[in-house]
């Protein structure tokens, strides 16, 4: 039981002794295994997790995408890489809730009494939830695949753009992880989550190009962190550069050569959000109060 | 004899009004058990907090080990152990990783918890259950596994918030020879119970804390001489009558007798003599008491003597609230018997 479902790394040099950088990544090592086996317990909740996704997939697809216009270009390949980014955005709430759950069962205050590393307790969720979003983003291309999506540049720009996502998830869950430790329960935790997350990924041009918002919202909708990364992964994974420069149509993508401004800033975004949440959320965690 | 646990004059305040500490100060001696008695809300998982570096004082100073908790809480962590009042294990998790986490948050080797997880788990008779979630586990399996938890490290001091609340007899039973063993093994234990039997039995020094603050303390055998030895019950018709019984039982006993409503508590220390005598004046006075009973006195009688009132339901009720006059009584506070 025990030491085949824990591995952190290092059966050679597991002396208590360790350095100080050793112990503060093999703490958070610790807790993330804890979050996993968690999720492998409770398999479940995965896959209704994966259920509104794949509804707003079928949703847009087949429902509201043939009264978008997104000429020069098949809908889904608009929609699906703003799908990517609104499921993982989404499922970075889950840092909320299970940070939440962990101080309503006292579990937090256990781990506030031991010697581990300050960060640990969050460096565990977050990377947690990094893996479940990971698991979740191989679902969605199949979803993809199976309602018709095709990568439109190569394997290698579209698993850049996974990481590109991936990381803007990672750096929201470390935001989120701040509303986990101040919410009363976890259902409270969920409940300040959403509304911060609904306007950032339905008022950007995840599923319908800017031009056709209103002007004061495109302003808004234009140079928000969701736009700037779904616009980056629409250009890694479908070969669309600029969405909101497409009217009107272009035709023909040059996969090679375009401009990697789009994926500069939306990794300066994603970047940005993680070097100035994570350290509040530590913060947030160190203060000693209830 | 050094003192394993020192608070000098602590103070917490939540939010601007709640005073959950009003300067409290104690000392543990090392390798004793440290019974610290009071109602929901009188402070005491307050204590703990701040004693185990969950939470911070707003003033006074607090040593573990001669550690300061609020300047050293690394090194402070690294010598205590903590079963906080919910018993704080991941149900997700088995009894064996429980206790596998806790041990490598607390840095200790992968060889040495082998070993150190299964002897725990056969010491709290878990072996059986330890690869089975811990969603499964009933109440008191749930407790014994967070008590298991907070030993994993071999701490040197140990906080016990109310171990036993919420426990069958049984496990209570259990849980009080374990924390036997521990001290014989030379650990410091701080308890904190509503229990007065719970005391009683483990601690072999005191403090009552309420509000905040200490208001007696001592070895729970002096505590009790404090109160007299049994309770005399007794109800009557209404509160007047009652009020009446309370005057002219004051020649019964030098402890004057305690009026709650429509009831009067006695403490005495010769109960089947005073009865008789309590009931002659009683029907000498043409007063007919409805119920009686003679029993140990509780917790509950403990506050009633120390704080002239009842221990209170809820947490953060004001001091000057105090329940005498309403006669509603907090029974549920009342040991295991």
């Amino acid at each position: 039981m025990t030491t085949k479902t824990l591995t952190v790394p290092q059966p050679s040099v597991s002396s208590p002794s360790g350095g100080r950088l050793y112990w503060a990544v093999a703490d958070a090592l610790t807790m993330t295994k804890r979050n996993l086996i968690a999720y492998t317990r409770v398999p479940e909740a995965i896959f209704f997790s994966s259920v509104q996704p794949i509804m707003f997939v079928l949703l847009f697809r087949y429902v509201f995408g043939g009264a978008i216009p997104t000429p020069g270009y098949h809908y889904v390949q608009f929609l699906m890489p703003g799908i990517f980014v609104q499921t993982v955005a989404f499922g970075s709430i889950g840092t909320s809730i299970g940070l939440a759950e962990d101080l309503h069962k006292g579990l937090i205050e256990r781990f506030r009494a031991l010697p581990m590393s300050r960060w640990a307790v969050l460096a565990g969720r977050t990377t947690a939830d990094l893996c479940r979003n990971l698991f979740v983003m191989i679902l969605m291309t199949a979803v993809g695949y199976a309602v018709g999506y095709r990568i439109g540049t190569n394997l290698g720009e579209y698993l850049g753009g996974v990481l590109l996502l991936l990381l803007f998830a990672y750096a929201l869950s470390w935001g989120f992880a701040y509303i986990g430790l101040s919410a009363p329960n976890s259902e409270t935790a969920q409940l300040m989550s959403f509304p911060l997350l609904f306007p950032l990924t339905f008022a950007s041009s995840a599923f319908v190009p800017l031009q056709s918002m209103p002007g004061w919202l495109q302003g808004f909708a234009k140079h928000q962190p969701v736009t700037l990364v779904v616009n980056a992964a629409r250009d890694l994974m479908s070969g669309v550069p600029n969405p909101h420069l497409v009217f009107p149509p272009f035709t023909g993508i040059a996969s090679t050569g375009r401009t990697s401004s789009t994926v500069f800033w939306a990794a300066v975004w994603a970047l940005g959000i993680l070097a100035v949440l994570a350290p509040v959320s530590v913060r947030r965690y160190r203060r000693r109060t209830i | 004899m050094t003192l394993a646990i020192q608070l000098e004059d602590l103070h917490k305040t939540f939010g601007h009004t709640v005073r959950a500490l009003d300067g409290v100060s104690f000392g543990v001696e090392t390798g004793t058990i440290f019974g610290l008695l009071g109602p929901n809300g009188a402070g005491k998982t307050t204590v703990v907090r701040i004693l185990t570096t969950v939470l911070a004082a707003d003033g006074g100073t607090a040593r573990v080990l001669g550690h300061d908790v609020r300047t050293e809480a690394d090194v402070v962590r690294t010598l205590i152990g903590l079963a906080g009042q919910f018993a704080a294990v991941d149900e997700n998790l088995t009894g064996a990783e429980n206790l596998w986490m806790v041990g490598r948050l607390n840095h200790m080797s992968k060889p040495e918890l082998k070993g150190r997880v299964s002897s725990l788990l056969d010491r709290f008779g878990l072996s059986d259950a330890a690869d089975r979630p811990t969603k499964t586990y009933s109440g008191g399996m749930r407790r014994r596994l967070d008590v298991a938890a907070s030993l994993v490290a071999h701490p040197k001091v140990l906080f016990l918030d109310e171990p036993t609340t919420g426990l069958d007899p049984a496990s209570r039973a259990d849980v009080w020879a374990m924390i036997e063993t521990l001290a014989s093994e030379g650990t410091t234990v701080l308890l904190t119970t509503q229990y007065l039997e719970e005391a009683d039995r483990l601690a072999e020094q005191l403090v009552v804390i309420d509000h905040g603050k200490v208001i007696a303390e001592g070895t729970p055998a002096s505590l009790k001489a404090s109160m007299g030895a049994t309770v005399l019950d007794l109800g009557f018709a209404d509160d007047g009558t009652a009020l009446r019984a309370g005057e002219v039982l004051k020649t019964v006993t030098d402890k004057p007798p305690v009026v709650l409503g429509s009831a009067v508590e006695v403490n005495v220390n010769d109960g089947p003599r005073i009865v008789t005598k309590a009931l002659r004046i009683l029907e000498a006075e043409g007063i007919a008491p409805t119920t009686l009973a003679l029993r140990e006195p509780s917790l509950d009688d403990v506050f009633l003597v120390l704080t002239g009132h009842r221990a209170e339901m809820e947490p953060a009720t004001p001091p000057s609230d105090t329940a005498n006059t309403n006669g509603r009584r907090a029974r549920s506070k009342r040991g295991p018997s």
